[in-house]
């Protein structure tokens, strides 16, 4: 029977309230959001906080999806589901929609959210890779303020993120640019599993149709999630199959992934190659057809 | 720590430890043990239950979490003696073997009906979203193939008494 270790139970009120919690209780204290993430690591006892600071009476209050000037806004309680459905992802950052169906199973995903995935920073956990991708911003709040930090000085490693013990994820804001396109894609061996390997792409074109920005980033291959070596391979170029291909054959060589019973370290460096063209491919393809404005 | 948790429509208040998972809670607090409790790692959904009407898997729930919110177990499903159309269903289609992981499938088709009813123009209900509904629960014995029926003749029972009623 897996049972987390004894700690204390608060329950927030507001964010200010969490905020005052965090403070108060100290290093010891962590943010208990959907629990689909903390739980099992509690369970497992790879995670015995002494306290837990439980915000589930905030998912009305931090979970929207929003669309703001350039940005979309997403609150840090907005659950997997909540993100699957919303038809300004599905139009506007298709990489969400695509992980989403993927990402655990449709119960888990009744209860898990954003916030939590991106704060357990598990590199084989889809939405860190998702965010790195698309270029999204994190908003981490203290008691003396927001800060506004890119997904990648976010991510510190392997379940390591910038937030520190008195401060929370607020929100994450994904960048809404002209002529763009994202993707996602996922080999996992069945429902609920982890993934073989995964990718995500975005791309933005310019007038002329060449990649003014791009975006990659893997999932379950290794610590690094953004693949800077693969985007080094499409800017400035048309997204052909023969540069796109390339791309991939960078993502492929720059992971690190390791042996499992999911598969050997060539089995997975071929399949997130073979990954990363597909998305860039549907992001390429999503760009030249979506909105141009 | 006193929590009070409002299950099948009645309110339960329990001195609990924190750490006390919803599944146990059902189990051995209520002696609610329709609820099975299976994998512990939020895999099989034997222990699905239904919070505010949703599937959640009550081995990765807090009781204390729990509080505030409506749960729905198996128990709940039958109301003054008449069956869900969803036990019914499972009943008519043979959609149960062991039964292990059936109360749990029960639930989670409840949720889906419920929420296909809501739907403002609902079509009938494809195999393919019962399959997916039902994506995040182990079974063992039957294949799916009967549970799906069963979901699926739950679904046809609903929408003719619906007419009917309209």
């Amino acid at each position: 029977m897996q049972v987390p270790a004894p700690f204390e139970y608060e329950r927030a009120t507001s964010v200010d309230h969490a905020l005052e919690l965090l403070r108060q209780l100290g290093p010891e204290a962590r943010i208990l959001a959907g629990g689909h993430s903390l739980l099992p690591m509690m369970k497992l006892r790879l995670a015995t906080p002494g306290y837990l600071i439980d915000i589930d009476g905030l998912a009305g209050e931090l979970g929207y999806i929003r669309a703001e000037s350039d940005e979309i806004h997403i609150g840090a309680m907005t659950r997997h589901r909540a993100l699957l459905e919303s038809p300004l992802l599905a139009e506007r950052a298709a990489i969400f929609t695509d992980a989403e169906r993927v990402i655990a199973d449709p119960i888990v995903r009744n209860r898990g959210t954003i916030g939590g995935a991106l704060c357990q920073a598990d590199p084989a956990e889809d939405l860190g890779a998702v965010c790195s991708a698309i270029g999204a911003q994190t908003v981490v709040r203290g008691l003396d303020g927001d800060r506004v930090l890119d997904i990648d000085d976010f991510h510190r490693g392997p379940y390591q993120t910038a937030v520190e013990d008195d401060e929370m994820l607020l929100e994450i804001r994904v960048p809404l640019r002209a002529r763009s396109g994202s993707a996602y894609e996922k080999v996992d061996r069945r429902v609920g599993d982890w993934a073989v390997a995964a990718a995500g792409a975005s791309l933005s074109l310019d007038a002329d149709g060449r990649i003014a920005e791009a975006g990659v980033a893997l999932a379950a291959v290794g610590a690094d999630i953004a693949c800077a070596q693969a985007r080094d391979e499409l800017i400035g170029r048309e997204p052909t199959r023969e540069v796109l291909e390339r791309a991939g054959a960078a993502a492929a060589a720059a992971c690190s992934p390791v042996a499992d019973q999911r598969g050997s370290v060539e089995y997975k460096r071929h399949v997130a190659g073979v990954l990363t063209v597909r998305a860039l491919e549907r992001a390429a393809t999503r760009a030249q057809t979506g909105p141009a404005g | 720590m006193q929590v009070t948790v409002a299950v099948n429509g009645q309110e339960h208040t329990r001195q609990v430890e924190p750490r006390l998972l919803l599944v146990h809670f059902l189990r051995d607090e209520l002696g609610l043990t329709g609820t099975h409790w299976g994998c512990d790692t939020s895999n099989c959904g034997m222990c699905v239950v239904l919070m505010d009407g949703e599937p959640v898997k009550s081995c990765t729930v807090l009781t204390a979490t729990a509080a505030g919110h409506q749960i729905r177990t198996v128990e709940g499903l039958e109301v003054d003696g008449r069956l869900d159309p969803v036990q019914e269903g499972f009943r008519q289609e043979h959609g149960l073997q062991c039964g292990f992981c059936t109360p749990g499938m029960m639930l989670t088709a409840r949720a889906l009906l419920d929420r296909h009813a809501r739907d403002t123009t609902p079509d009938e209900l494809t195999d393919e979203e019962i399959r997916e509904a039902i994506s995040g629960q182990i079974c063992r014995c039957t294949g799916y193939t009967t549970i799906v029926r069963s979901i699926r003749w739950a679904a046809e029972r609903e929408r003719v008494r619906t007419k009917e009623e309209v």
